[in-house]
């Protein structure tokens, strides 16, 4: 008896042991390396770069795996505690803080192939961004970008507004300058009554002249208020990247924002709860659906726009506009990118450094150019991005590049306990475009983020 | 003789006990005590867990965000169990009263065969504020929309009646199964005295039902307390905290900020809450004794 039920267990044990034997060894598969990226679009233009790469290191492949934003960073914190993350992955400006102090990202300086990076071959700032407080490289640049206005060119018309005008429009926290007018002027109730006319009535309306992509509490605002807060002369910390000290309490950023959540109180942009509150429909559904005649996006967003059909099934128009100009007598726009990043995970950390170095070369960032959907961080890769769409989409994207050209960006905010940030955050920005609470309730939440900082030191 | 017989069923009680016994050591035991130490210390998973004290447990005492969690989630369960027992009851005693189909008592069931998260999803369209057919025939009515998922005052109500459209079907069939228990003679004799279905409703049948009632809402209510993927696939705790419930605070803070000593804390909060409750609801229904003896 007892020898049976001992045999049973170790059966159960040798099962146990079948089975992590045969996870590791798909894991560490002879010279395949395991890539991730969450952008589907992106996808096609890296399998280019990954077949192009097989080809020049024979005996090494890539296998692409792609999943969806927000699987995305859960399936890779799974993975680095359970060790079956990805040898290298895309990295994103918010979330490599975090990494970095989990001690899980490989410093690229340390590689063979990716030590010798350099920050002069991308678009001014973007490989600096990618730097640990340590001042050791954690990912290599791949794209960049910014954001502009898209525009359904059919809403403009109807409502008598040439396109070739918003890129003179202006803002103020004040009276929101020649952009509110715009906004109001394309903004239509149900009875057909536009914002800046008698009898509008803002509680029912079938067209937004702005659309609305969330409180922007996730991102800084990056495709909501970031711009207009930046072109105030605002900065999210006192120093970036790794601020310290947050702003969140300053009157250019609370006037920025009273101004911004006051286009929906007015009726020109739709409310928190007419997006789908947190499962949002994106800024380019409401123009595709017609709730938005205009809407604020990043660039990594022109294909899905550029892909729209309306309702019988023909391509949809679409046009691109810069952001306004502020009060500083500027426009804005915020910078950020992505990189590629090896994990401390990955049995082949040299081949997968050999595999980012590609990835951040002239040959694939051109493959990525040519494929139109992003702007790689190499300025001859983006050349090639505005060519394609210039020859192929008929579309000018130089709304997006000509904020990098004339120097009107500012650098995504980096700091660590990004996500403790978000968690505060979200919630409290959130709460502000509903309207539960005031602009000036924010300051206790800034308190709240510096506190952070305090206790993390 | 009898002896040894004796000793032979202990082991062989032993080889029946023993998978499930490795399984509840393993998977329940282990990692309860387990959890309760980490709720002693800051962990990140990636780094070794150090020993924090009480901090975790300061923490959470002060923290206003538990508190509201607690208390949407008590709002949650309140909803979802009330409606989910009165509408469970009422199906249980049509399906005993009224019908002897199989399949008519079968298609009670199906709601319970679809997925929580598909559920979750199917309502997340239907209620869509711009596009969801629910919406399209409030409309009809002459009503105005509703954002259903988007509205701090409607989520929790929302959500709950979801989870009371998927689960009602299996408590009736819990409260169907006690209601075969009861002797059919029963019945025969309160006819025979001309009582009417709703008097012996009262007076023989939630009687009788008593130790099974019991039993059903210790499970929902349990179950209920720890209502995660409804919540995560339409609302992920939003808007602001009105949908924040306390599983999913705890996987946020644990899988999201890194947090798994706090929110083991939290974990042990909710196992705290959940063995008074269960205790009480034992006591105050008196659920291991039957009428029926």
């Amino acid at each position: 008896m007892k020898s049976r039920l001992g045999a049973f267990l170790s059966a159960l044990l040798v099962a146990g042991c079948g089975w992590s034997g045969a996870d590791a060894a798909t894991e560490s598969g002879g010279g395949t390396i395991e890539y991730w990226l969450w952008d589907s679009a992106q996808q096609p233009g890296y399998q280019k770069c990954a077949d192009a790469f097989a080809q020049q290191n024979p005996g090494l492949s890539v296998h692409i795996s792609q999943y969806g934003w927000d699987v995305y960073w859960s399936k890779l914190t799974a993975g680095f505690i359970a060790d079956t993350a990805p040898d290298v992955f895309t990295d994103h400006l918010a979330k490599f803080a975090q990494f970095v102090d989990l001690g899980v990202l490989r410093p690229l300086d340390q590689l063979g192939p990716t030590g010798d990076i350099n920050d002069g071959d991308y678009q001014e700032g973007l490989a600096e961004l990618w730097k640990g407080q340590d001042g050791k490289r954690y990912g290599s640049p791949k794209d960049w970008d910014t954001i502009a206005m898209f525009y359904n060119p059919a809403a403009l018309r109807s409502a008598g507004v040439d396109p070739a005008t918003l890129k003179d429009l202006t803002w103020n926290p004040t009276d929101g300058g020649t952009f509110e007018k715009t906004v109001a002027h394309l903004t239509v109730d149900v009875n057909g009554v536009r914002g800046d006319e008698p009898g509008f009535d803002k509680n029912n309306i079938s067209q937004y002249g702005i659309g609305s992509d969330g409180s922007g509490g996730g991102g800084w605002g990056q495709t909501q208020w970031s711009n207009f807060a930046g072109s105030a002369g605002w900065q999210v910390t006192d120093k970036n990247p790794w601020g310290t000290r947050f702003n969140l309490d300053q009157p250019a950023f609370q006037d920025t924002l009273s101004w911004y959540f006051g286009l929906e109180r007015k009726g020109y942009m739709p409310s928190f709860a007419e997006i789908g509150g947190n499962n949002p429909v994106g800024p380019d559904k409401q123009i595709q659906s017609g709730l938005a005649a205009m809407a604020f996006d990043g660039s990594w967003k022109i294909s899905t726009f550029t892909g729209l059909t309306d309702t019988s099934g023909q391509k949809l128009a679409i046009g691109i506009a810069p952001t306004p100009i502020g009060p500083t007598g500027k426009r804005a726009s915020m910078f950020n990118g992505l990189a590629d990043s090896v994990t401390k995970l990955s049995k082949q950390p040299e081949n997968a450094a050999k595999w980012v170095k590609f990835m951040s070369g002239e040959e694939c960032q051109n493959i990525i150019g040519e494929s139109g959907v992003v702007f790689p961080a190499r300025p001859a890769g983006t050349d090639k991005a505005i060519a394609f769409n210039r020859d192929e989409r008929k579309l000018d994207v130089t709304p997006f590049t000509d904020q990098v050209k004339d120097k009107t960006t500012f650098l995504f905010p980096v700091t660590s306990n990004a996500a403790d940030i978000t968690a505060l955050l979200q919630p409290r920005m959130d709460a502000v475009y509903i309207g539960d609470a005031p602009v000036s309730s924010l300051t206790t939440v800034n308190d709240q983020l510096n506190n952070l900082f305090k206790v993390a030191q | 003789m009898e002896a040894i017989k004796r000793k032979d069923d202990t082991r062989l009680a032993l080889m029946f006990i023993a998978p499930a016994l490795v399984g509840f050591l393993i998977f329940m035991v282990w990692p309860t005590l387990r959890g309760i130490y980490l709720s002693f210390t800051k962990f990140n998973l990636l780094t070794p867990p150090e020993f924090n004290g009480l901090d975790n447990y300061v923490r959470m005492v002060q923290d206003p965000v538990f508190w509201n969690a607690l208390k949407v989630t008590i709002y949650y369960v309140v909803i979802n169990i009330v409606v989910q027992t009165v509408l469970a009851l009422g199906i249980a005693v049509m399906m005993q009263r009224l019908t002897r189909r199989t399949w008519l008592r079968g298609i009670v069931l199906t709601p319970y065969l679809v997925s929580n998260v598909v559920a979750a999803l199917i309502f997340l369209w239907i209620l869509d504020y711009q596009l969801g057919i629910g919406n399209r025939v409030i409309e009809l009515i002459g009503l105005d929309r509703v954002a259903f998922l988007a509205d701090g005052a409607w989520v929790i109500p929302t959500v709950a009646l979801i989870n009371v459209w998927r689960h009602v079907g299996y408590t009736a069939l819990l409260i169907f199964a006690g209601l075969q228990t009861i002797p059919e003679t029963l019945y025969e004799a309160g006819r025979t005295d001309g009582a009417s279905e709703l008097t012996m409703f009262r007076r023989i049948t939630l009687p009788l039902l008593r130790p099974i009632l019991a039993l059903v809402l210790i499970i929902t209510v349990v179950g209920s307390f720890q209502v995660f993927d409804t919540v995560a696939v339409t609302t992920r705790g939003g808007p602001v905290d009105s949908s924040r419930v306390l599983q999913y605070y705890i996987y946020d803070m644990a899988f999201g900020r890194f947090q798994f000593g706090y929110a083991s804390a939290m974990s042990v909060a909710l196992l705290v809450v959940l063995i008074v409750i269960t205790f009480l609801q034992y006591r105050l229904t008196r659920a291991e004794q039957s009428d029926l003896a």
